[in-house]
Parts: structure tokens; sequence; C-alpha cells
């Protein structure tokens, strides 16, 4: 178990070195950053003052190794828009984005499992035949669109929920949380169904998919054979097994989440990460863009690691493979 | 008193081109601590006798005629729920494979206690312990540690001894063992027949015993019930049915028999193959390929006649010489 974990830190680390490979790039293909600090009339030697100073006159490597020295202490250097740092503009939407995710992926899960039992279980029913049904129309529709018709319908016309920002938010520390006033989860809402909406379908249709199979199975058969009950069998012996992939499949989805977020806080001005990066690339703003990939990379490694180990926790079969690989 | 009786048992499935019957009046019966050997090519119906007697056929399956009845009580008119008490507590089951009829997730503790308090209402500390002893009588080495492991960590001929344990934990009167030892390896084979049964003996539990190999058949069973196109054509105590097989087809399967350990799956001496259930013959199934076969066979179905020891399904069978 130690020995996998410290292999999956590993191939992070590098994983985490590409991406930043990437972020430092983007500096460089925006051309030359000496021109836009320099008077239009200075002369070489001025600019090769500033780039002396700037450290733009060293090798590639040197400038990419500083960069990554200072990436890792959370130092993307200052926004190009507005000359604050972008790690507290990062820190600022964090918690937005955040908060809008996790009840998302809560959402997906809370109800994406139950369904995905109960059309498993009653395979024929009209609920299921409905579900399916339903979860066929979440996922080929364009969540943009979803989010439309979500305003259109609870704020427009009924107007029972706002259709844009967080509402009244409380700061804890440096986290502005919107779960501790009304307003605050009131605008949670609709922007959580709308992100959730292509997991959900995602997760119910892989439980039930995953729980058919695994009901088919010579160990459940022997485990009715030998009187246990619907409620152990279904619950106990075939869940178990069911969500051992579901949880892989529900951890890369939660990147997505982050990613799709993008989406869903520029139709609901979230003020969140998302939306931030959308700015950034309207302003061309590299520094916020780099920083934006390398935060949301790492989230993702984070995850990913994660979920491996939830899986070898989960399936003892893996967990005695992690442990011979570690001798 | 009989254990089991089975009585002109029908099991149907409605099909796209009309129901067809996996099995047909069959009708056996099973004495407290009989052995019960079972024979049959592949899609005889075996296992769907099987699945019958303990209330497991699968949807859209069913019992369209025929009773069963366990000690005296009708068993298959229960409901779901009765007759669910009534599996792992008085019937019991082994399926073949042994690598795939135990849940990788849990430990082999974790199903033998589940499946003993389900059944016996036991602490989970006598459960346990119980689950230890099952696990030691059926041989498994060091059984209080390795109780608390998982069944990947045991090999195949290991597997289907907690398999075994786990079918007889709830003390069941009787067991069917379909094809216990096919998907092991043939050192392995004997073992597991051996502690079969040797805890049959023990405990006095009765199994039907469904195996291809003839072998085991004449080394464990008391008597063998021979299956062909869903019906059983011959009946009778082992070292008759054996020596002085009586309807044609159990010929055939005896003589096809060069080893112990050999398949009844091809009869070299008969041509051709047993008809699938939605193509059996009018008359008797196994007339075209019979070498004996006369006028009647192929208008009239045999019925399974003889007396209380010895039936046989063949219009010839009084002239087959015994
Ligand atoms: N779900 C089903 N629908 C229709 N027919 C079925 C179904 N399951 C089994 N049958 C039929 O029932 C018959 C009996 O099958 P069964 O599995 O009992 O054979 P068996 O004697 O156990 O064979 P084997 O030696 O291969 O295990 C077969 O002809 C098969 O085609
Ligand atoms: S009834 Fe006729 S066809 Fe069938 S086994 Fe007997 S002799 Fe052969
Ligand atoms: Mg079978």
């Amino acid at each position: 178990m130690l020995g996998f974990l410290i292999r999956r830190i590993i191939q992070s680390v590098f994983v985490m070195l590409a991406v930043a490979l990437i972020a430092f790039m983007m500096f460089r293909f925006m051309g030359d950053p000496v021109n836009s600090m320099v008077a239009e009339t200075a002369t070489t030697e001025e600019r090769d003052a500033v780039r002396e100073r700037l450290g733009l006159d060293q090798p590639l490597y040197v400038q990419y190794g500083r960069f990554v020295a200072r990436a890792a202490t959370g130092d993307f250097g200052l926004s190009w828009r507005n000359a604050r740092p972008v790690s507290t503009l990062l820190a600022e939407r964090f918690p937005a984005t955040a908060e809008l995710v996790l009840v998302a992926a809560g959402l997906s899960l809370v109800l994406g499992i139950p369904l995905g039992i109960l059309t498993a279980l009653r395979p024929h029913s009209f609920s299921t035949q409905a579900l399916q049904l339903m979860s066929l129309v979440g996922i080929s529709l364009p969540t943009f669109v979803t989010g439309i018709l979500l305003i259109l319908v609870f704020s427009v016309w009924l107007g029972w929920l706002p259709s844009f920002g967080r509402g009244t938010v409380v700061d804890v520390g440096w986290w502005s949380t919107g779960f501790l006033t009304l307003s605050g989860l009131k605008a949670l809402i609709l922007p959580s169904v709308m992100l959730c909406l292509f997991q959900l379908t995602l997760i119910m249709r892989l439980v039930r998919a995953e729980m058919m199979e695994v009901l088919r199975t010579d160990y459940i058969k022997f485990a009715k054979a030998r009187g246990l009950t619907n409620r152990s069998i279904h619950f106990h012996h075939a869940l178990k097994n069911t969500l051992i992939p579901v949880i892989t499949i529900f951890g890369l989805q939660l990147g997505g989440l982050i990613a799709f977020a993008i989406i869903t806080e520029t139709v609901f001005q979230w003020p969140g990460m998302g939306a931030l990066f959308i700015q950034a690339v309207s302003f061309g703003d590299v520094p916020v863009m780099a920083a934006y990939l390398v935060l949301v990379s790492l989230i993702f490694v984070i995850i990913n690691t994660t979920v491996d180990l939830l899986y070898a926790v989960l399936d003892p079969r893996l967990r005695v493979e992690g442990a011979r690989a570690a001798h | 008193m009989t254990l089991l009786t089975v009585e002109n048992l029908t099991v149907a499935f409605p099909g796209r081109s009309g129901t067809v019957n996996a099995i047909e009046d069959v009708s056996l019966s099973v004495s407290p601590g009989e052995i019960l050997g079972m024979v049959g090519e592949s899609g005889a119906g075996k296992s769907m006798t099987g699945a019958a007697i303990i209330g497991l056929i699968e949807p859209p399956g069913r019992i369209a005629a025929g009773e069963i009845r366990l000690e005296g009580q009708r068993i298959d008119t229960l409901r779901p729920d009765e007759m669910r008490r009534i599996r792992g507590r008085r019937i019991g089951a082994i399926f073949q494979d042994p690598l795939t009829s135990l849940n990788p997730v849990l430990t082999v503790g974790e199903q033998l206690i589940e499946t003993i308090q389900t059944h016996l209402k036991l602490s989970k500390d006598e459960a346990r312990a119980r689950a230890i002893d099952w696990l030691r009588r059926v041989g498994i080495p060091a059984p209080e540690a390795r109780i608390d492991t998982y069944p990947h960590q045991y090999s195949g001929g290991m597997r289907q001894r907690v398999v075994i344990a786990l079918a007889l934990c709830a003390e069941p009167r009787l067991v069917i063992a379909d094809e216990p030892t096919t998907a092991l390896d043939v050192s392995v084979q004997a073992q597991i027949i051996a502690l079969l049964r040797k805890l049959a003996r023990e405990t006095g539990v009765a199994v039907i015993l469904v195996t291809h190999d003839m072998g085991v058949i004449a080394e464990t069973a008391d008597r063998v019930a021979v299956m062909y196109a869903g019906r059983i054509v011959e009946v009778g105590p082992v070292a008759e049915v054996l020596t002085a097989p009586r309807h044609p087809y159990t010929r055939g399967l005896m003589a096809s028999i060069p080893r112990i350990g050999a398949r009844p799956d091809v009869l070299p001496q008969i041509e051709g193959a047993m008809p699938r259930p939605h193509a059996r013959p009018a008359g008797c199934a196994f007339a075209p390929r019979c070498p004996v076969r006369i006028e009647i066979c192929g208008q009239t179905r045999p019925d399974l006649t003889g007396h209380a020891t010895r039936s046989v399904a063949c219009h010839l069978s009084e002239e087959v010489p015994a």
C-alpha cells in the first residue's frame, strides 16, 4: 500500500511538471513580455537590462525551473489585468467554485446511486422506463441549454430562485461561504442542478448497468441459494461490487465537473474560478490562465490519486497486489 | 419417509416460438442420508431440476406442472419469502465453479457468518465460532486465521471447500451439488468428492450429486438417475444401473466410458445429438439415435415405469435383458 502510494505520488509529480511546462510555454507564446514593459523608444541596451533583471536572458530550462519553484509556493506573479497577485485572485474565487462543484457532486451521488439501484432492480417498471428516457435527454442536451431552461422556468416564470450570483455570502476566515444564508443556499440550487445533471444521469446509468451485471453473477446466485434476504443480496453483496467501478468514474468526472463549471459559472454569472478564467482569456491575462491551468490540474491529480487509493481499499484483490508491490 | 419427492415436474419457458419445456414430467425421490447421482448429456435438464427444487428458476421460466415435497411439505407453491427460508436452511446448493461462487469483496468469514445468522438464532460470536468450526470440518488449515481472508487468497480446491462449508453451515437436510468438481484440477476433484462423502456420512445430509463422471457415481452414489432430453429415462441402485443398464441410452452411456473421468457428453457408439427442447420428436426422444427402436417408439412416448427401486422409460424395457 505504501509502495503504491509512493509510486502514485511520483507519477503525480511528473504530471504536474508537464502541466507546469505547458503553463510556462503559454508565456512564451504570448510574445516577448519585455515589449509591454519598456517604452517604445527604449534602446536595445535598455531592453537587455530589463531582460537581465527579469532573468529572461537565461537559458529556458533555468527560467522553467524558476517558474516551477515559484509555482510550488503558490506564486504566479501579478495579474496583467489589475496587477493583483494571481494567488490572491484565485483564493478569492476558489470557495465559490468549490461549493458549487461539491453540491453538484453530492447531488449526483445522492440521487444517482439510488435511482440506478431502483432501475436495476425493477428493469421493467414504468418508473424505470421513464427515468431511462429522462436520463437520455439529460445526457444529450447541452448543459447551457438546460441552464437557460432552468433560469427561464424557475427565475423568470416562477420567480422562485435567483438567476445569477451567489446571494449573500458569509466570510469564515478567508473562505466566503454561501451555505450559511438562505439566499446563498437558494442561489446554489439552479447552478448546481445544471452542473450535476450530466453526472447524475451518468452515475444512474452506470450504477444500473453495473448492478444488473453483478446480479447475474454466480456469487449472487449462490447467495440466493443460501437463502440470504433480498435486502442483503442487493444492498450488501451486489452494491459493494457495483460501487467499485462507479467510484472510479465518479472521481474522473469530478475533475470534469470543475471544467464544466466554467460554463455554469458563465451562464449564472457565478463568481468562481471558471468565470475568472474566462475573463483572463478575453484579456490575454496569461499569469491567471497559467495559474488556473496548474491549479485545476493539481486538483485532478489529487482526486485521481484519492480514487485509486479508495479503489484499493474497497477491492481486496487490489489491496493484496498493492501490498505485494510494496516489497 | 422420503426426504424429497418430485412428481411429474415440468418446467416451461415461454418463448417467441411457443413454450418449451426445459424438463418434462420428472419424478424422483430422495431418502434421508441418501446420495442420488444424476447423469446425462449437456442440456438434459439436470441443473434445471435442481433449480426447480431450490425454487430458483430464472424468469420467465416457471413450474408448469407437478409438485415438489420436502419432508411431506409442498414447497413449489410457497411464497418467495417462505421459500427463501428453506434455501440454505433445509436445502443447500453447491455450484460448479468455486472461483465465481464466492463474493470477491467479502471475507470468507463474513459470508459464512451472514449465512449462519440468517438461518439460526446465534450471536455474532457464536456464529463466528461455528464458521471456524465449519472451515475446519471442510479441511481448511488454520481456520481461525483464514476466516478473515478474502476468497482470492484461496486456491480453487480450497474455495470449493469454502463453498461446501457455506452450503452446509445452516445444516440443511438435503444438498444439491451441481457438478461440484467440474471446474477443478483433476488432482483436486477426488479430494472434494471424498470430502462430500465424508460430510454426508457425518451429518446425514442427503445429496443430489450431478456429475459427468461415472467413476464418481460408482464410488459415491447410492442410486443414480439418468436424464435425457428433459426426462428421467432410468433410475435405480448404482450397482444395478451401472452393471446392467436397461435403457438403450444408459447402455450407450456405459459403453462410452473408456475410463474414469470421461465425460458422457459424446456417445461415440450412438450417432447424432440430443434434440434441443423445442425440437423433441413426438415419441421417445431417443428414438432418432436408438439402435433398437421399434415401430411404436416414433409415435408414443414411453413412461417411466418399474417397481420401487428400478424404473426405465423405454418401450423395450421389458424385453431388454436385465
Ligand atoms: N433461460 C432459459 N430459457 C430457455 N431454455 C432454457 C433456459 N435455461 C435452460 N434452458 C434449457 O433447459 C434445458 C436443460 O438445461 P440444464 O442447464 O438443466 O442442462 P444440464 O443437464 O444441467 O446440462 P449441463 O450438463 O450442460 O449442465 C436445456 O435444453 C436448456 O436449453
Ligand atoms: S422407447 Fe424405443 S426408441 Fe426409446 S429408447 Fe426405448 S427402444 Fe429406443
Ligand atoms: Mg448443468
